[in-house]
């Protein structure tokens, strides 16, 4: 019994090292090709459509009740202590430095994420990937090297998007439906945010941009046995790339926090 | 028809799990001639098709390619091999995000220098060849099997190859589009002059088409000749295989050697 557990375990944490070298391979091919030779604009422009344009008008509804819903949760606890003049700050913090970014990836994984997944996977099972090889290209230049620099380049914009509108929903909610003086919600504002929280968010947004890429593209590549196994890639590679989103957020922050406290501050 | 063998297989082993598909697999086709694989569904033909191109790498064994062996070759160096192959896929894999025009297209603009002009010229011609013209603004969607057969085959003739591959070429088609198929086949070979090899599990086609017929079963190459030779064959294999698929139809087909001349391709 207890030797059959072992066995289990150490086939599981094989199968995970293999896995795990898998995408590092996946994600070197696709940087080097990112390094030697760019994709054409044919090819890069159509995904930097769907990537960036298409995602805007999610990306601002997200933020808007995102940023308005957090300035009436900050109110409700700030006004119990007297301090809703920090609302301001409190809650364009939290948009720029974790919500703007995080949701923002989040929309991003699954409204392109998982559409990438499907339809590499399906391009999989059809034989189209064997195809594009058979004719002398790399399946990793043409289709997931547009993809990876639609998402890495775009995420941030889009963040960006998301941080003004969230900012702009959590004032107007502040200050026209909860009555804080727009002066004070302003100027707490900029005196207690940074430049850095601003810089903080976007580095993250690329670092998700480029998670979200690589493994939606990369369960793409590797979906096998028809529809449903194009479906099974599609949920995982939205899941996953969910969970290394809000694992990444965390270790990038503390990765953040140290290199402000010892270089910045 | 010179005797020195452009492909050769020496002892092809390959597995998928713990299934063993290919047990020693030994081939070699000849410059020009029409070499037809057959054998039972699933028996391992299209994995050894796939070999011939480097789409799938061995267990054990070897690839040769004009006396290169192409098992030791990276994904990157046989991109020049794979140029000198055209493949048509069981389910034609039409990249189905680009119209016709651009799927024939596409090999052409990743591996010549041509102006669109001569890009656009060039796939008129191909569609030409398998007796389509005007189509390129079509999507694959909007084209029934049979035409999305010939457009695949049109890419594949794009690059004039050396050698075409058919992987199950009439499948899920209806005996009449399959004849169609065949005849198209045939006309090809004429017009490109390429070595051509065919999977395939109907034998009223391999008939049709074929120099050279050899069959797949277990893992291993048991039998090998001409048309006559196979439907004469007393290998019990091969009786059963011919007797359970072609049946009566067995009776109209005549060999392609006595009709060549005479047929209208």
């Amino acid at each position: 019994m207890s030797v059959s557990w072992v066995r289990q375990l150490g086939r599981f944490g094989l199968e995970a090292l293999a896995g795990l070298g898998r995408v590092s391979l996946f994600t070197y091919h696709t940087g080097r090709w990112i390094l030697t030779r760019l994709p054409r604009r044919r090819v890069l422009v159509p995904q930097m459509y769907e990537v960036g344009v298409r995602s805007v008008p999610v990306v601002l509804a997200t933020g808007c009740f995102v940023g308005m819903v957090l300035a009436v949760q900050m109110y409700q606890q700030l006004h119990k202590l007297n301090a809703e003049s920090a609302a301001g700050p409190i809650t364009n913090i939290a948009i720029v430095k974790q919500l703007g970014p995080v949701l923002a990836a989040v929309v991003l994984a699954g409204r392109v994420g998982g559409a990438m997944a499907a339809e590499l996977g399906t391009m999989r099972v059809t034989e189209q990937i064997d195809a594009l090889r058979a004719m002398g290209a790399d399946p990793v230049r043409y289709l997931v090297v547009p993809r990876f620099l639609a998402c890495l380049l775009l995420i941030p914009v889009l963040t960006v998007f998301g941080d003004a509108i969230g900012a702009l929903g959590g004032y107007l909610v502040s200050v026209k439906a909860l009555g804080i003086t727009s002066h004070y919600y302003m100027e707490q504002t900029r005196s207690i945010m940074e430049n850095w929280d601003i810089f903080v968010g976007l580095i993250k947004s690329v670092f998700f941009g480029a998670l979200i890429a690589i493994i939606c593209c990369y369960k793409g590549f590797r979906a096998e046995g028809g529809a449903a196994g194009v479906g099974r890639a599609t949920t995982v590679a939205f899941v996953a790339s969910f969970i290394s989103i809000l694992v990444v957020n965390f270790f990038l922050e503390v990765f953040l926090r140290f290199v402000y406290n010892f270089y910045i501050a | 028809m010179a005797d020195t063998p452009l492909i050769r297989c020496e002892g092809l082993y390959k597995s998928f799990n713990s299934l063993e598909v290919l047990r020693g697999v030994d081939l070699e086709v000849l410059r020009g001639e029409t070499l037809v694989i057959i054998g039972e569904s699933g028996c391992g033909k299209s994995v050894l098709l796939k070999h011939l191109i480097g789409l799938l790498r061995p267990d054990a064994g070897h690839v040769y390619f004009a006396g290169t062996d192409i098992t030791r070759l990276s994904e990157h160096q046989l991109i020049p091999i794979r140029t000198r192959f055209g493949m048509l896929f069981q389910g034609s894999a039409l990249f189905d995000s680009l119209s016709v025009g651009d799927n024939v297209a596409f090999a052409v603009r990743e591996h010549r220098r041509l102006s669109e002009k001569e890009v656009r010229q060039t796939v008129a011609e191909k569609l030409a060849v398998v007796g389509l013209t005007g189509i390129e603004e079509k999507m694959p969607s909007e084209l029934s099997g049979g035409m999305q057969k010939r457009v695949a085959l049109a890419r594949a003739i794009a690059l004039d190859p050396e050698v075409i591959l058919y992987d199950e070429p009439t499948t899920g088609l209806d005996p009449l589009h399959a004849d169609d198929i065949n005849d198209l086949i045939i006309h090809t070979q004429r017009t490109v002059r390429a070595t051509t090899i065919i999977v395939t599990h109907d034998i009223v086609s391999a008939c049709r088409v074929a120099d050279r017929i050899v069959m797949l079963h277990g893992g291993r190459l048991i039998a090998g000749g001409t048309p006559e030779d196979i439907l004469k064959s007393t290998v019990a294999e091969v009786r059963e295989f011919i007797s359970g698929r072609a049946g009566d139809r067995l009776y109209q087909v005549t060999p392609k050697s006595t009709t060549r001349e005479g047929t209208n391709g």
